[in-house]
């Protein structure tokens, strides 16, 4: 592997190696008092943040520090791109500075790929922390390892996500990943909030939330994201949390094996209750808890080897 | 870490140099070994045995069960991967992780005893010493080894030997096991000129 950019393309058993390894890395690491490998020694890897972030930056940095290597955070912020760096001037001085390995989050869809190229003559890779509206690859990563986890394999397992799927880069790398481990996917949400060409997706559509509850195993709630709407999407927050917030009595209608997901942060209230968001088979703490041993896992396959392809 | 593809063996001159029958009967003797070195006995605290996957875990599982039987007490097992602290990482392609099986009883304290098939350059031990230093602080480390095979690049020595072979670097040993290879023996055999490391 030489960038992690996107879900979509990935094979399963890319996938399911990344998964294995990021149990591997769970289980090496569980009970231990020193949370510290020495496989990615004297690597260096910058995480360069163009929009605020605190599980996914904070998890990369966790999972980098947590194999040794040298971790630098970077935040559109407080850095030159303040003064008006463009982006690829700014990959290149973190490349010419040393970086072994880019990790990108940025407003704008499609800019990870962007970045691949311009440094396609170097040996850096690059991950995609979120680009926009298209993809958030190790969220992905991340929820899959936490559904294997509880529900064994994916294969034949029916998983709902709802609700903002238009403006969800979430969205787009879980339908992607988990319909590649044989997950059969359900999107939910009112028509506004769905993208156009969703019919093209290799799931199924449904605007009834109340409807799909009992036969799934899984859902996702999405977070409503104000920051990307200009426009009304819906009538009201109270509408939106009557129509498709995830209730304790929707939650209620759920199998009784069945569990809840929410890559955060959670607007509780609005897409999900409090009290949902507290129950057993939330698993959000354990998606978080997920994803710093995911990320290692992205990591070491990326950076501990150099120049032999992955066999 | 001594497997080897099997399809290289089309050309190459094979020789067994272990049957199953010996395989067995090596166990064995390095179990009754381990027993009189370490006092294995009802007043003294067992020795821990941690396998080095892939074919030293099902090994130190062999040890363990032929020093119970052996001594009637039962000693705690497991395996400790060493792939996170490996010396060649750079230079190989991505390698999966295997299992870190730690005993509940914890290492700390007490006499760890490796076990791996194939002694070689000592590169595999220097790891699993680090992974071990990782997981806690025994009161002592030693090495049992199916086959030792010579051309040490670090100062480590084994405790157990269960055969020492001679072998040029141009060669190379085979440890097949049941539990990966589906029948027991250690081949040596005249390999490439591609080295181990």
């Amino acid at each position: 592997m030489r960038h992690l950019l996107a879900a979509e393309g990935l094979d399963r058993d890319t996938i399911t190696e990344l998964l294995d390894t990021a149990d591997g890395l769970k289980q090496t690491l569980l009970g231990r008092e020193v949370r510290k490998l020495p496989t990615l020694r004297g690597r260096t890897v910058i995480t360069v943040f163009y929009e605020n972030s605190t599980r996914t930056r904070v998890s990369f940095e966790l999972a980098g520090k947590w194999m040794s290597a040298d971790v630098i955070n970077v935040s559109a912020g407080g850095s030159s791109v303040g003064k008006g760096e463009s982006l690829r001037d700014t990959a290149l001085t973190l490349t010419a500075a040393g970086a072994d390995c880019v990790i990108i989050r940025h407003p704008a869809s499609g800019a990870a790929q962007r970045l691949a190229h311009w440094l396609a003559d170097s040996p850096v890779a690059v991950v995609n922390a979120g680009d926009g509206m298209h993809e958030h690859p190790t969220q992905a990563l991340l929820d899959a390892a936490t559904l294997r986890e509880k529900l064994g394999s994916l294969d034949g397992r029916r998983i709902g996500i709802v609700g903002d799927v238009l403006h969800s880069r979430v969205a787009r790398s879980n339908v992607h990943l988990l319909t590649c481990l044989g997950a059969e996917v359900t999107v939910v949400a009112p028509p506004t909030l769905l993208p156009q060409g969703i019919e093209t997706w290799p799931v199924t559509v449904s605007h009834e939330i109340d409807a799909e509850l009992p036969s799934l195993d899984a859902v996702m709630m999405l977070r409503v994201q104000a920051e990307r709407m200009h426009g009304g999407f819906f009538p009201s927050a109270r509408e939106y949390a009557i129509g498709y917030g995830l209730s304790e009595a929707r939650a209620a209608l759920l199998p009784e094996h069945a569990v809840i997901l929410h890559p955060g942060p959670m607007l509780r209230g609005m897409e999900i209750a409090s009290r949902v968001a507290d129950a057993p088979n939330a698993l959000v703490t354990d998606q978080v808890a997920n994803g710093v041993h995911v990320r290692m896992a992205v990591l070491y396959h990326l950076l501990a080897s150099e120049g032999a392809e992955s066999a | 870490m001594a497997s080897r593809s099997r399809d290289a063996t089309d050309a190459a001159v094979e020789r067994e140099l272990l049957s199953a029958g010996d395989v067995a009967r090596t166990v064995a003797r390095m179990a009754h070994q381990v027993i009189e070195k370490t006092a294995v006995g009802a007043d003294t605290e067992p020795p821990v045995l941690l396998g080095i996957p892939t074919r030293g875990a099902p090994l130190a599982d062999r040890l363990a069960d032929r020093i119970s039987e052996f001594s009637g007490i039962s000693v705690p097992h497991g395996s400790i991967d060493i792939t996170l602290y490996r010396d060649d990482l750079r230079h190989r392609p991505t390698r999966p992780l295997e299992r870190t099986r730690m005993p509940e009883s914890g290492i700390d304290g007490k006499i760890v005893i490796l076990v791996d098939d194939v002694l070689f350059s000592g590169r595999s031990i220097r790891a699993a010493l680090d992974a071990l230093r990782d997981q806690g602080r025994p009161k002592a480390v030693q090495l049992a080894v199916l086959v030792d095979r010579g051309h040490r690049e670090l100062p480590i020595r084994a405790d157990y030997v269960g055969k020492n072979v001679p072998t040029s670097r141009a060669e190379d040993i085979s440890v097949l096991l049941t539990e990966v290879d589906g029948s027991d023996a250690v081949l040596l055999r005249a390999a490439r000129e591609e080295d181990q490391a």
